[in-house]
C-alpha cells in the first residue's frame, strides 16, 4: 500500500511536469510566432541542436551538469528552511579554489590530484556557504540578503586573485584567469569528440549520496525537521542553529563542487567570468522539486534548452534571448501547475477519493483551518 | 431554562436534506436542522461530525450539493456571506477575525462604515456604546483590541454581529478559549439575547454546556442528524450516546492512587518573564511514582514556562528540577527523554508533529538518533515503519497507513499517535499539557484512559490542563497555580470546582508557602 502510494504520488509529478513542459513549449511558440519565426522550425532547430548528433548531445550533457550541482545545493538549503540566493558566490569560490590548486601543477597521480582539488572546493563553497548559515544562527541575519552580499564578495575576491595576486598564486592576470590546470587534475573527457565530461558521473553520484544523506540518515532527518518546523525541531531536541549552518556548508560545498566541476572539467582553468549558474540553479532546484532525483532532471531540462539554444540560433534564426522566455515559462508553468494543489486534486478526483475508506480520518474539511 | 420559548414559536432557520461533499469525504449527509425563533439551540457533534460545515453553507461560504434552506419561513439560495447577513444571520467565529490595531468600534463598524467617504466616528462610537450596553456586554468602544481579554474580544465579534442587525447569531465553539469565569458571562450575555428575541445557534462538542445553555439541543453524528431534544428532558449520557454512537463512560474509571517515591520534583523554579513580571515565581512541586498530578490554573499563570523547563526547552533562571532523584536542570530534551521524561505538547500542530511528514517520519521525532531508530547514523525506515504500524494498531490511530502525513488526520488520532511515541520508550515521567483540548468525547475518554494505565504501571504523570472538567476527572492531587505560584495544593476530591475556580483567578490570598488545605 505504502508503495503504490508513493508511486502514484510519482506518477502525478512525473505527468505535472511534463503537461508543464508542455504548456510553456506551446506559449513559447505564441512567443516564436510573435516574432514572426516559425516554431516548428525552432523548436525542431532546438531539439536538433540538443540530440542531433554525437557532438549535441554532448554539448548537453556538459551544459547539465552544472546545474546539476546547483540544484542539489539550492535542495539541500531549502530542505532546511534556506533559500540559499548564493549559490553563484559558493561556485566561485570553489571553481577558484580547485583552479588554484590545479594550476600549481604539483606531481601528484589522478586519483589522488583530482578527488583532493574537488574537496578542496566544497571545503570552500562550504566555508562560503557556513558564514550565512552562522550570521543567521547567531545574530538572525536573513540568508537571502547575507548570501547576496556574499556573492558580490566572491567576485571580489575572485578578481583580486586573479588580477593581483599574481606575485604569490599562479594566475594570468593578462587572461584574467589561473594557469591551466596540470593534466592530471583535469576531469577526464566522457565521449569522445565532445565536451562532456566527468563532472557529470561526479554529480549523479552526488545526487545519489545527498538522496541517501537527507532521506536515510539522521542528520538528514534533523535537517528535514528543522527545515519543516522550528518548534518540533526544538521539541525534539535539536538544536536549530547548528543544524542550519551545516546545512549552509553542505549547500555552499555542492555548490563549490559544480563551480570546481566546471574548471577541472569544461575549462581547464577558472576564468574571471561568472557564468549565473548559481541564479539559475534556484530554478533548477524549484523545478525539480528539491528531490535530489529531480534535481536531476530538471538540470537536464535546462542543460537541454541551453544547448538547443545555439541551434535554434543558429539554424532558425530565433534570437537567444528566446530561450531564456523559454526557460522562464517553463519556471512559471511549474510553478503554476507542478506545485499547486489544484492539479493534484485534480488527479485525485479522477482516480476516487484516495481515502475512501476512512472519511472519519479527515478531521481537516476542506476550505476550513484546521483546529489548534 | 427560565424563559423557555413556546414549543409552536415559527422556525427561524431550517435545513433540510443538506448535502455536500468534498473530494473523498462526505461532509454533510443529509442533515435536517429546525432553529425556533428566540431560542438558544445547541448544535452538537463531535470534531468533524459536520457541524462548521453546515454552518458555513447557511453563512453561504459554501453551496450545498443538496437540501433546502429556509429562513422565517421563505426558501433562500446565498452565493455569498453578504446574503446571509442580509437574511439577518450573523456568524462568531471560533478564531476571531479582529484587527489588534484598531478599536472596538473600527472593528465593529468594518464593513459596515455606510456609504459616505467621511466616517462619524463619535456617531459609531455612540451607536457601538448603546448596542454594548443593551445586552450588558459591557466593551469600551474605544478600547483598542489588542489590549483586551479574549472574552472582551469575543464580545466584540458579537457586538459586530449584531451591529449588521443579525437576528440570528451562530457562535462556533466560543468558550475553547475562555475561562470559567468568562464562561459565566457569556452564558449571561446569550441569556440576554434570547430575552431581546435573538435566535441563537451555538455550535458545541461539549456536554456541559448544552445543559448550561440551550433551549434545544440537535445532534450530529457522522455528517447526519441523529435527533433533537428538548435539553430539559434528555440526559448527558443519552446525548454522549447519540453524538458517539454507543455507551461512554463519561467519567474515567480511576481506582485509588498507590503512590511511591518521588520521581519528578521542582524546587523554587524562577523565571523572568515578559516585562517586569516573573513568570515563575518560586515554584515547587512533586510528583511521585503511581500518581496523576494535574495543575489547574488560567492561561498564562506560568504553565507554559514551567513546562517548557521541565522539558528543557527554557532554562530557569534559578531552582532545581530533578527526575527521580537526578538533577536534571537545564538538560536538553534529548538527555530529558533518555532519562525517562515523556513530553506530550500542548501544540499538537507546532511542537508534536511534523505536520507535512508521514507518520513512520513523525514517528522519528525525539527518536532519531536512538536504537531501534537508528543505528550509527543511519535510519532504519523499514524497522521505524513497521514501529509506527504497530503502534498505530494499538493505539487506534485511524489513518490509510504509516504513509499517510500527519496533517492529514483529525485532531483525535494526532494525538493518540503523539501519545503512542511518547509512551514507546517506557518513560518513568509523563508531562501532559492539554492532552486532550479539541478532542471529541472518544478521543478524550481514550487519552484518559491511557494516563491512568501509565499512572497503574507505576509512572508518575503530570497533568498541565485549562479545562477544570478534565483536571477533576484525572487527577489523584490537583495543584492550583496562580502568577507562576502554586496556591493551592488539595488530594482529590477534598476540594469543590467552586473553590478552584477562586484560587485560580488569585480571589483567596495564599498564605505565604502554606498550601490551602480545605
Amino acid at each position: 500500500m505504502f508503495e503504490s502510494a508513493r508511486s502514484r504520488g510519482l506518477l502525478v509529478t512525473v505527468l505535472t511536469s511534463l503537461a508543464a513542459v508542455a504548456i510553456a513549449l506551446l506559449v513559447g511558440a505564441i512567443f516564436i510566432l510573435l516574432s514572426q519565426q516559425n516554431p516548428i522550425t525552432a523548436y525542431r532547430a532546438l531539439l536538433d541542436g540538443a540530440f542531433g548528433d554525437r557532438r549535441a548531445v554532448g554539448e548537453t550533457l556538459a551544459a547539465s551538469t552544472p546545474y546539476i550541482f546547483g540544484g542539489l545545493a539550492f535542495a539541500v538549503a531549502y530542505r532546511a528552511g534556506l533559500f540559499n540566493i548564493g549559490i553563484e558566490g559558493q561556485m566561485l569560490m570553489g571553481g577558484l579554489a580547485a583552479g588554484l590548486f590545479a594550476a600549481w601543477n604539483f606531481d601528484l597521480p589522478k586519483v589522488v590530484y583530482i578527488p583532493t582539488a574537488l574537496l578542496l572546493a566544497a571545503i570552500a563553497g562550504g566555508i562560503w556557504g557556513a558564514i550565512a548559515g552562522a550570521l543567521k544562527a547567531v545574530s538572525g541575519a536573513h540568508e537571502v540578503i547575507t548570501t547576496i552580499m556574499l556573492n558580490y564578495l566572491a567576485y571580489q575576491v575572485l578578481s583580486y586573485c586573479l588580477l593581483r595576486a599574481d606575485g604569490w598564486l599562479p594566475v594570468n592576470p593578462q587572461l584574467q584567469a589561473t594557469d591551466p590546470a596540470a593534466q592530471n587534475a583535469r576531469l577526464p573527457n566522457i565521449l569522445s569528440g565532445t565536451r562532456a565530461h566527468a563532472g557529470l558521473l561526479v554529480g549523479l553520484l552526488v545526487a545519489v549520496l545527498v538522496w541517501y544523506f537527507l532521506f536515510r540518515t539522521s542528520f538528514g532527518y534533523q535537517l528535514r525537521t528543522v527545515g519543516l518546523s522550528k518548534g518540533a525541531a526544538a521539541y525534539a531536541g535539536m538544536s536549530w542553529g547548528a543544524t542550519i549552518t551545516v546545512a549552509m556548508f553542505i549547500s555552499g560545498a555542492l555548490g563549490g563542487l559544480g563551480g570546481s566541476s566546471e574548471t577541472l572539467g569544461l575549462l581547464g582553468q577558472q576564468y574571471n567570468a561568472p557564468q549565473g549558474y548559481g541564479f539559475a540553479s534556484i530554478a533548477v532546484g524549484l523545478v525539480g522539486r528539491n528531490n535530489p532525483f529531480g534535481v536531476v532532471l530538471a538540470a537536464l531540462l535546462f542543460g537541454t534548452l541551453r544547448s538547443g539554444s545555439t541551434a535554434m540560433q543558429n539554424q532558425a534564426g530565433t534570437s537567444k534571448e528566446l530561450v531564456l522566455v523559454l526557460q522562464g515559462l517553463v519556471i512559471l508553468a511549474f510553478a503554476a501547475l507542478a506545485s499547486s494543489g489544484r492539479a493534484q486534486s485534480w488527479w485525485a478526483r479522477r482516480r476516487g477519493a484516495r481515502f475512501k475508506d476512512t472519511t472519519d480520518t479527515i478531521g481537516v474539511e476542506p476550505g476550513v483551518a484546521p483546529e489548534l | 431554562m427560565a424563559q423557555e420559548p413556546q414549543p409552536q414559536a415559527p422556525l427561524a432557520v431550517e435545513m433540510r436534506g443538506i448535502v455536500k461533499r468534498f473530494p473523498g469525504v462526505v461532509a454533510n449527509d443529509g442533515i435536517d436542522l429546525a432553529v425556533r425563533q428566540g431560542e438558544i439551540h445547541a448544535l452538537l457533534g463531535e470534531n468533524g461530525a459536520g457541524k462548521s460545515t453546515l454552518m458555513n453553507i447557511l453563512m453561504g461560504l459554501y453551496a450545498p450539493d443538496a437540501g433546502e434552506i429556509r429562513i422565517d419561513g421563505a426558501p433562500v439560495h446565498f452565493s455569498s456571506p453578504r446574503n446571509a447577513v442580509d437574511a439577518g444571520l450573523g456568524m462568531v467565529h471560533q478564531h476571531f477575525m479582529l484587527i489588534g490595531r484598531f478599536t472596538v468600534t473600527e472593528n465593529v463598524i468594518l464593513g459596515n462604515e455606510g456609504g459616505s467617504i467621511s466616517l462619524d466616528r463619535r456617531a459609531a462610537e455612540r451607536t457601538v456604546g448603546e448596542t454594548a450596553e443593551r445586552y450588558g456586554l459591557r466593551v469600551d468602544p474605544k478600547a483598542l483590541i489588542e489590549n483586551l481579554p479574549v472574552g472582551m474580544q469575543q464580545r466584540v465579534e458579537i457586538l459586530r454581529v449584531l451591529y449588521q442587525q443579525s437576528h440570528t447569531l451562530i457562535l462556533d465553539e466560543p468558550t475553547a478559549l475562555l475561562t470559567p469565569q468568562e464562561v459565566e458571562d457569556l452564558y449571561d450575555i446569550l441569556q440576554a439575547l434570547r430575552e431581546s428575541g435573538h435566535t441563537i445557534i451555538f455550535i458545541t462538542h461539549k456536554l456541559r454546556e448544552v445543559a448550561a445553555i440551550s433551549d434545544r439541543v440537535t445532534v450530529i453524528r457522522r455528517g447526519k442528524t441523529v435527533g433533537t431534544r428538548e435539553t430539559k428532558d434528555t440526559t448527558s449520557e443519552e446525548l454522549a450516546e447519540l453524538m458517539v454512537g454507543r455507551d461512554v463512560r463519561l467519567h474515567v474509571e480511576r481506582p485509588p492512587a498507590h503512590p511511591g517515591d518521588a520521581v519528578l520534583q521542582v524546587f523554587d523554579l524562577r523565571l523572568k518573564g515578559r516585562g517586569n513580571r516573573d513568570a515563575l515565581d518560586g515554584l515547587s512541586l512533586g510528583v511521585r511514582r503511581g500518581e496523576i498530578v494535574g495543575i489547574a490554573g488560567v492561561e498564562g499563570n506560568g504553565q507554559t514556562e514551567l513546562v517548557e523547563c521541565i522539558a528543557g526547552l527554557q532554562k530557569p533562571d534559578s531552582g532545581t528540577i530533578m527526575l527521580e532523584g537526578t538533577e536534571t536542570t537545564g538538560w536538553n530534551p534529548v538527555a530529558l527523554r533518555e532519562a525517562g521524561l515523556s513530553y506530550i505538547p500542548e501544540d499538537r500542530h507546532y511542537r508534536g508533529l511534523v505536520l507535512p511528514f508521514s507518520l513512520t517520519e513523525n514517528m522519528l521525532l525525539g527518536n532519531s538518533t536512538v536504537a531501534p531508530f537508528s543505528k550509527g547514523g543511519r535510519i532504519d525506515y523499514a524497522r521505524t515503519r513497521e514501529i509506527a504500524a504497530t503502534e498505530m494498531k494499538e493505539f487506534d490511530v485511524r489513518a490509510p497507513g504509516p504513509h499517510t502525513p500527519a496533517g492529514a488526520l483529525s485532531g483525535g488520532n494526532q494525538q493518540k499517535f503523539i501519545i503512542a511515541r511518547e509512551l514507546y520508550r517506557e518513560p518513568r515521567v509523563i508531562l501532559a499539557v492539554q492532552p486532550t483540548r479539541g478532542l471529541d468525547v472518544g478521543a478524550i475518554e481514550f487519552v484518559h484512559g491511557q494516563l491512568v494505565a501509565e499512572r497503574d504501571k507505576g509512572r508518575g504523570v503530570l497533568v498541565v490542563s485549562f479545562d477544570l472538567d478534565e483536571i477533576f476527572d484525572l487527577s489523584d492531587r490537583i495543584l492550583i497555580i496562580y502568577q507562576g505560584k502554586i496556591v493551592g495544593d488539595f488530594a482529590s476530591g477534598k476540594v469543590t470546582r467552586a473553590e478552584c475556580g477562586l484560587l485560580m483567578g488569585g480571589k483567596v490570598a495564599p498564605n505565604e508557602g502554606e498550601p490551602i488545605r480545605v
